[in-house]
């Protein structure tokens, strides 16, 4: 069984399936007086948080205390923690203060793995995004969001996303979301087409379960949901573009590239947004842009996570990758 | 909620068959209509999965009764279940609530069973976080006895004294292809 999420690529089909139902019912606890479900009375969850983040340490929050969990926040930001040794000195603190769960946002790839599987700590842990590698409950959200928008909200309940055509358009070496929308479509059954510049396309990536294009117009009239990727200036080190400009009227989407979209299609972003760079304001602010309805998605797809994982006994995911279930 | 058991008894004898259950269903109708008055603020809230169904027929024939449409819907008892923490986390099943809510209505819980009572306690507990009922009272198909709580049902189809090691199991044509109640034994080495 799955004690820890730290990949996507660590759900099966039926996992997600399961993930994206439960977080449906979620989701109708917010149209309630009281928007309160007991499932985690009494569970201690600490948000550990080493890299900024607005959207999804406020987002876990919140789905920590519709179910009704005890929260800690622990913002590393501003402290000299480096990796190894000190992320082990917190997470042995944390485990001394009983702590049930770790969601945990780290620079280094790898770093939710670690504790997950170093014996520092026994609670589960969940990744809410570290360095490069894995986001997945950002993926789960897109995909709850896709299924919503492509399916239907009651139809899409018990389904995948078999045949839908995905495009991830953007910064796609420096993102973690992007590697977890891959693995978790590809699982999901969806055919998922990256766009980006040459610079910009990992070195391996034809081991991905995905395609690669250079010619985002060529794409656009083929895909049912396009999501754009913001390029992640504070992690590159190298010139991936010559220009601002050039990269936006290359690989950025404006209204006239929009247009060339299906008329089912929508547009997607994780945030945050540069408006201007990936995307320009008259597409962000359309109808067919979900970025708002991602963030409220979130809320919900991380409820289902938690209490999937720490509802019960035991958790309710299995789990196909046996190396990572070893850790006690 | 012993009876979705999966593992069929080995026999299984049925002590209400379709027509018993329409009966039945016609004349709890009728005493809700007697003991609300015309049931006029009535809400039927079913517990998932066969408790829904018995509220959408329970509602029916309220309306042909009262010539009203009558509002159904369902809530969903996982989360408040006092054994959630002894079993893997459940399926969640869907939590209905009728547009207009259940502030000062009466609310009728419909389940299939009525066995330890620990349901519609957590019924209860998750009625408190939808809304204020006027009052809330409790539908069953069946009674088996048995009961862990203080709770009692004011509507019953039928009394059915079981001991412990029988098995009470309704089948409801919209999951099971066809109606019936059914008393089995327990397998032996449970």
């Amino acid at each position: 069984m799955m004690r820890h999420l730290i990949s996507a690529a660590d759900l099966t089909r039926d996992d997600a399936v399961l993930i994206l139902d439960t977080a449906e019912e979620m989701a109708r606890v917010a149209d309630r007086p009281i928007k309160k479900l007991p499932a985690l009375r009494g569970r201690t969850i600490c948000n550990l948080f080493f890299e900024d983040s607005t959207r999804t340490r406020i987002s876990f929050e919140a789905a920590e205390k519709r179910l009704s969990a005890d929260v800690i926040n622990f913002a590393a930001k501003g402290s000299s923690v480096s990796k190894g040794e000190s992320l082990k000195d917190t997470a042995q603190t944390l485990e001394a203060m009983g702590v049930d769960a770790v969601v945990i946002r780290h620079g280094a790839s790898g770093a939710p793995y670690r504790l997950a599987t170093s014996g520092w700590i026994d609670a589960p842990v969940i990744n809410a995004g570290d360095g490069t590698h894995q986001h997945p409950t950002q993926a789960l959200l897109d995909a709850f969001t896709m299924r919503r928008r492509l399916v239907g909200r009651d139809a899409g309940l018990g389904k995948d996303l078999k045949g839908k055509r995905i495009t991830l358009v953007g910064d796609v070496l420096h993102s973690r979301v992007a590697r977890s929308n891959v693995d978790l479509l590809h699982t999901l059954g969806a055919e998922v087409t990256l766009v980006a510049p040459p610079t910009l396309v990992p070195v391996g990536v034809d081991t991905w379960p995905c395609d690669v294009s250079y010619d985002l117009d060529r794409v656009l009239p083929e895909s049912d949901a396009v999501m754009m990727l913001r390029v992640q200036r504070e992690r590159m080190n190298a010139a991936f573009f010559p220009t601002e400009r050039e990269y936006s009227r290359r690989y950025g989407l404006d209204g006239e590239r929009m247009a060339k979209m299906p008329e089912h299609a929508i547009v997607m972003h994780p945030g945050p947004m540069v408006r201007g760079m990936e995307i320009t304001a008259e597409v962000a602010d359309s109808e067919r842009c979900t970025v708002i309805e991602q963030v409220a998605n979130g809320v919900h797809t991380r409820m289902a996570v938690l209490y999937l994982l720490l509802g019960g006994n035991e958790p309710a995911v299995t789990h196909t990758r046996p190396n990572d279930s070893e850790s006690k | 909620m012993d009876s979705h058991d999966t593992n069929e008894p080995d026999v299984a004898r049925p002590v209400l068959e379709g027509p018993d259950i329409a009966r039945v269903l016609t004349r709890i109708a009728h005493e809700i209509v007697e003991r609300a008055k015309g049931a006029e603020d009535v809400v039927l809230l079913g517990i998932p999965t066969r408790g829904v169904f018995l509220a959408r027929r329970l509602a029916e024939k309220l309306e042909e009764i009262t010539g009203r449409s009558i509002p159904v819907g369902s809530l969903d008892i996982t989360m408040y279940r006092d054994d959630l923490r002894m079993h893997p986390p459940r399926a969640l099943a869907r939590t209905e609530i009728p547009g207009d809510g259940i502030d000062g209505r009466l609310v009728v819980l419909v389940d299939d069973v009525l066995f330890s009572g620990r349901t519609i306690r957590a019924a209860l507990d998750g009625l408190n976080d939808i809304g204020r009922p006027r009052a809330v009272q409790l539908a069953v198909l069946v009674d088996r006895g048995h009961r862990e709580l203080p709770i009692r049902a004011d509507y019953v189809g039928k009394n059915l004294p079981t001991s412990l090691r029988e098995t009470v199991k309704v089948q409801l044509a919209e999951e099971d292809g066809r109606d019936a109640v059914l008393l089995g034994a327990k397998p032996a080495s449970a």
